[in-house]
């Protein structure tokens, strides 16, 4: 990321030969120059980036290293007091294991967006228009999506009435149990990133020579093998990284628990359970020793799997 | 590569002196008194009120009030801000010296901090005698806040709905409750009982419960000393309460999906016959039957079914308490609000509430206590900060939703597990914490 803004913010310097009056101090200026612009078009983003990314973070690592309650004006040095508190108490890495919910979603959401893409990347009828129905929800906010689908869920909510038309009569309460609460709010978890991992997807199809279709046609190859032996392979780093994404979201997730349930009935995932440590119980140390947890162990989840599937350069040609 | 360490070294340094410049505040002034001005015309200034009651704000009944107090007050101005995440926006504006002249005590700051944040309003000693829940912001004898109005905790529930179920007087044990409750349900296909469970705060009322069963006014004390849960206790009865109502399907079928603001109709149009509030919550429900078309005046409320010596008791208690910012430069003008507000005003009694005035009457909602002889209780919460800083180190949260979700998901068989068990859980936590806290 950095890299290529760096490159497309530099401007180049012209190579035109010195005018013959020109002196050499004005020649070094010049370079002086071209040297200090890129830094000055750099100097906002990198002071925004900063401000709002690496000051909260370095703020929230010393905290997690203070008894500070969020408020009080006093904070006292407590070392690796909450680190041990955290590690010590195995209830409150329990809540992982809701995480495996959202995992095994994120494998239908992939094997979906996947499935999608691919039928969208062929001539389909009102391709663009399926398009867009299917990236629509994620450029929804996610608090709206929350309270949407708590009406869909409600009793004698929509899903309900549809069910009902269908000529399903349910009375199940869906946010009821933990198993069914936890597929609930995974499916719409689903619903909502399935439009991110389709486009990356479709892109990444795209981006595949159109004469090599052609030319797996002519040699009689299906539609599946196709897909088998151009399409998998075409996409792969696009489909890696998908599946980091979705292993770190799964570990992750905040938002549509949070409003749909507040971690009520089996729901409470990592993320929720720091929230409440930080601004129920007042304990912003210990929650942001959590916070710093949680960031390592999705850091190294992506260094495992990057172990495991190495990045290989693609070459279909 | 030279330079983009030097880059790497540059950040790190200016991150650390933001990280350091960004964490507590001076708190240079703790210890300041806000005293009452003398002369009403010669307080001059302009205060910044911060109020929860956006409601307020917006419809100009805050205005009218500063006009009002500016008749006694001529040189102040009165400005307000009304946060509609008071407690989030607020707590964090604590960090910096910017957080009004007069605000309201949010929950989350400690007792202990109090003489840190706020200006004291004078000590407890002269200030009990004319007003209600001095204690409750009392440290080390001065008194930092005072709160407008006081509210009883209680049933809010549908007067119709109770008589048509053959039920006129208020049951006197919870097993009567429970009784009535099964009546509703059996006669009228009402809901009997109603936890807005989604909405979580409502369920933390729960706590409130506190003091009505022992009639004891240092139930507080019993709190920070004793097991909360221990058989006979407080909050056990009223947490067995809601437990059997859950476990004994009178309660709504699904409550992971209850909205408060549609229930508060329900209840007026006798949908839903009972909900444990407080008094605060008969006023909300009467305009709601206004606005539903039904009968304001079948908004009944009754106390918690236990008495003490054939007695029913309440306990008062303070709504969030208004004191004036210890950075605030006009400390005299902010007092002189405060008071004006409390004394004044008037605005107790246009939320039907309890005055905080030790001799004013009580308000309509609550006669019919003032008839059946319920006992109106002061808690003692001297012990309330520690209260607080067990309920918080515990992790149990008496005051937060989370612990009540989890009752009545156990009633309702979406957790496994036995109250008992549940609950001497909960009792073996907050002993744990009171003595790593050392009280």
């Amino acid at each position: 990321m950095t890299d290529t803004t760096r490159k497309a913010a530099r401007p180049d310097v012209p190579a035109a030969p010195l005018a013959p009056g020109r002196t050499e101090p004005a020649a070094r200026r010049t370079r002086r120059r071209a040297r200090v612009t890129p830094w000055l078009f750099l100097a906002v983003p990198l002071a925004l980036l900063l401000t709002f990314t690496y000051a909260p973070i370095a703020n929230m690592v010393a905290y997690s290293f203070t008894d500070w309650d969020g408020v009080s004006p006093e904070l006292n040095w407590t070392g690796a007091e909450n680190y041990t508190e955290l590690l010590t108490r195995s209830e409150l890495f329990e809540v992982f294991l809701v995480s495996g919910y959202y995992l095994v979603a994120s494998v239908v959401q992939i094997v979906l967006a996947l499935y999608f893409a691919t039928v969208l990347s062929f001539d389909a009828r009102f391709r663009n228009f399926f398009k867009g129905v299917l990236f629509f929800p994620y450029l929804i906010n996610g608090v709206a999506i929350g309270f949407v689908f708590l009406y869909f869920f409600q009793d004698g909510g929509t899903l309900d009435s549809v069910l009902r038309l269908l000529g399903v009569e349910s009375d199940h309460a869906w946010l009821g149990t933990p198993f069914s609460a936890n597929t609930s709010l995974a499916g719409v978890s689903v619903w909502r990133y399935l439009g991110l991992n389709f486009v990356l997807f479709l892109g990444a199809i795209q981006s595949i020579p159109g004469e090599l279709y052609e030319a797996a046609e002519i040699d009689g190859a299906s539609r599946w093998q196709q897909f088998r032996y151009i399409i998998a392979p075409g996409i792969r780093p696009v489909l890696s990284l998908s599946v980091i994404l979705s292993v770190s979201g799964s570990l992750s997730v905040f938002e549509i628990p949070y409003i749909m349930t507040g971690g009520a009935t089996g729901t409470e995932t990592f993320v929720i359970q720091t929230v409440k440590l930080a601004f129920q119980f007042n304990k912003t140390g210990l929650a942001s020793a959590a916070a710093v947890v949680l960031l390592l162990i999705v850091l190294a989840v992506t260094w495992v799997q990057r172990r495991i599937v190495p990045d290989e350069k693609v070459d279909l040609v | 590569m030279n330079r983009r360490t030097a880059l790497a070294g540059s950040i790190a340094a200016a991150v650390a002196l933001l990280a350091s410049a960004c964490t507590g505040s001076g708190g240079s002034a703790t210890g300041a008194d806000a005293e009452a001005p003398d002369d009403p015309s010669q307080v001059k200034g302009s205060i910044t009120v911060l109020t929860h009651r956006t409601d307020l704000v917006q419809d100009g009944t805050m205005k009218k009030y500063a006009a009002e107090f500016n008749k006694t007050y001529p040189g102040v101005t009165v400005k307000f801000e009304g946060l509609t995440d008071y407690e989030g926006e607020v707590k964090i504006r604590m960090n910096t010296e910017n957080y009004g002249d007069v605000l309201m005590i949010p929950a989350v700051i400690e007792k202990k901090d109090y003489p840190k944040f706020f200006a004291s309003l004078g000590t407890r000693k002269e200030r009990s005698a004319e007003y209600r829940f001095t204690d409750y912001s009392t440290v080390d004898g001065k008194v930092y806040g005072q709160s407008p109005i006081g509210v009883v905790p209680g049933f809010v529930y549908n007067k119709k709905v109770w008589a048509r179920a053959g039920v006129t007087d208020w049951p006197t044990t919870p097993a009567e409750f429970l009784d009535a409750l099964k009546a509703v349900k059996a006669k009228t296909g009402a809901v009997p009982y109603y936890t807005n469970f989604k909405d979580m705060w409502p369920l933390t009322q729960w706590t409130n419960v506190n003091g009505s069963v022992s009639c004891d006014t240092k139930a507080t004390t019993k709190l920070a000393e004793g097991d909360p849960w221990a058989e006979g206790a407080d909050l056990r009865v009223g947490d067995t309460l809601l437990y059997d109502i859950v476990r004994g399907g009178l309660a709504e079928k699904d409550p992971t999906t209850t909205n408060w603001e549609a229930s508060k109709p329900r209840l007026a149009k006798g949908e839903i016959a009972t909900m444990w509030l407080g008094s605060w919550a008969v006023v909300q429900m009467r305009d709601a039957a206004k606005q539903a078309g039904a009968d304001p005046a079948d908004i009944g409320f009754m106390p918690f079914p236990a008495q003490k010596n054939g007695v029913f008791c309440a306990v008062a208690s303070p709504d969030y308490q208004q004191a004036v910012n210890v950075n605030s430069d006009n400390k005299q003008a902010a007092r002189a609000w405060i008071d004006w507000f409390t004394d004044k005003s008037g605005y107790a009694e246009a939320n039907l509430a309890l005055s905080p005035l030790k001799d004013a009457p009580l308000p309509d909602i609550l006669t019919p206590y003032q008839e059946a002889g319920v006992k109106l209780l002061d808690l003692d919460d001297s012990k309330g900060a520690e209260v607080k800083s067990i309920d918080n180190s515990s992790e149990v949260g008496i005051f937060k939703p989370d612990y009540r979700q989890e009752l009545v998901d156990l009633a309702r068989g979406a957790r496994k597990g036995s109250l008992d068990d549940h609950l001497a859980g909960l009792g073996e936590r907050w002993a744990e914490a009171r003595d790593a806290l050392g009280s």
